[in-house]
């Protein structure tokens, strides 16, 4: 049934592409990140990213609090880009 | 780009009183605030709370939101509120961007900013967990009381804490039915005058169950539950089934403070607050001079906390501005011997704990 678990709503990760990638050895949030995209989407990680670490706690034995989560970085939403471009060129002037 | 004093992110209990505290001191504050209308969380809640006069007590969450609104109010363009304004980035030379109206995007920049941006709901995986039909408790909170909207018929709600009691009975004012409520944990988490309501209009309440599988095509139908052993592992044989077309999930919530994290403050996952919290002093200063937490941003309490953390990271912002009130150590001693108080007690003991493990 892991299949049909949806882990990052974003991505449409499931359960069992975490537990597989988890069972191949990739055992930090990062790794897991840049091959299935969890916490990339518009969430940024707030949906799957505890989620995915208890899978790797339960995996690994360690706590919760020994694991890291990724790196966050602007933008915390979805900004236009066009809405950038436009704020950069008024400080150029 | 605009310069300022004192920028506050989030309008919710902290961020208001912390507006009000600091305009109160002789500080400029401009508070952000990424909804249409101002009072955070406070705006869906339709129950009185309970708790000591001083935060409000004995009102409704909704009412309390228009009490701050106007001693914000009083205080004139001393505090400025910017609506449909999200903060979405936090860079090193204290300047935040802004996304206004999803239309507009710039910079600006504060000497200093109180981060009170409240909580998010937690996930849960369970198989068919994406059908349309399952929201988070929070949310249903706000589809009704704020948006007016019914859910659906017939519901089921995963998690006895509060918010999962306190949504539940909503949703019975309001005219639909819930099914059950259910709890992994072999104890209710809510206050039990909360809990009494609801069993007393009939709803069961199933401690040591879980959610087994949601169960529909094209949105949810049904939903499977069974019983857990002491180490919550599902126990075969007790699935029950619950024709159902609404799965609300209200197993807790977690800080919210992403903004923090990139802006580098010292960061530690801490359990007893339910996340990822920022370490800071007993002023809610961050470990970056001039930044301070406030509210669920800081760990998962109560509103009550989330403005008296508010009152004392106000006044500790706008004295480290060099607007010290004659009155202020009175103040902070008032603010502080508050939280000392909502924390004291058995029930305050796990976030006791949590903020020994989050001190600077």
């Amino acid at each position: 049934m892991d299949e049909n678990t949806i882990i990052c709503r974003c991505s449409d990760v499931t359960l069992k592409e975490i537990r597989a990638l988890i069972a191949q050895g990739y055992l930090s949030f990062d790794e897991i990140k840049r091959i299935t995209r969890v916490g990339m989407g518009p969430c940024q990680g707030k949906t799957c990213g505890q989620l995915v670490l208890r899978e790797i706690a339960n995996a690994t034995g360690q706590s919760m609090a020994e694991l890291q989560f990724h790196q966050l970085r602007p933008p915390v939403v979805g900004v236009k880009l066009h809405l950038i471009a436009e704020e950069a060129e008024r400080h150029e002037e | 780009m605009r310069e300022l004093e004192l920028l506050i992110i989030g309008s919710g209990p902290a961020g208001l009183c912390a507006a009000i505290s600091a305009a109160s001191s002789g500080a400029k504050v401009l508070i952000l605030e990424r909804s249409f209308q101002p009072g955070g969380q406070l705006i869906k809640q339709t129950h009185m709370f309970f708790g000591s006069e001083r935060q409000y007590a004995s009102h409704r969450g909704v009412d309390i939101a228009d009490i701050l609104l106007r001693r914000a109010a009083e205080f004139g363009d001393r505090i400025e509120l910017m609506l449909n304004a999200t903060a979405v980035g936090f860079y090193e030379d204290n300047v935040v961007t802004v996304l206004k109206d999803e239309k507009e995007y710039f910079k600006i920049k504060a000497k200093s900013i109180i981060c009170a941006t409240g909580a998010f709901e937690k996930s849960l995986a369970f198989p068919n967990n994406d059908l349309p039909g399952i929201y988070g408790a929070g949310a249903v909170q706000t589809l009704m009381n704020v948006y007016g909207v019914r859910p659906g018929n017939r519901v089921l709600m995963v998690g006895a804490g509060n918010i999962g009691v306190i949504v539940s009975y909503q949703l019975m004012q309001a005219g639909i039915q819930v099914a059950a409520v259910l709890d992994a944990a072999p104890r209710i988490g809510a206050y039990l005058v909360h809990a009494s309501k609801l069993a007393r209009m009939g709803v069961p309440i199933l401690c040591s169950h879980t959610i087994k599988e949601a169960i529909g095509t094209d949105c949810l139908e049904a939903a499977v539950v069974c019983r857990v052993d002491q180490r919550f592992r599902p126990i075969p044989g007790t699935e029950r089934r619950f024709d159902v077309d609404v799965m609300c999930v209200s197993v807790g919530l977690s800080p919210l403070n992403e903004l923090l994290a990139m802006r580098g403050a010292a960061m530690r996952y801490v359990p007893q607050l339910s996340g990822t919290v920022p370490l800071r002093t007993v002023d809610c200063e961050t470990s970056i001079p001039g930044i301070y937490v406030a509210g669920d941003a800081s760990g998962i309490e109560e509103a009550s906390s989330a403005m008296a953390e508010g009152y004392l990271a106000g006044l500790c912002a706008a004295a480290g501005l060099g607007h010290v009130p004659e009155d202020y150590g009175a103040r902070r001693q008032e603010y502080l011997g508050q939280l000392e108080d909502l924390r004291s007690g058995p029930v305050g003991d796990r976030i006791r704990a949590g903020m020994k493990l989050s001190a600077l």
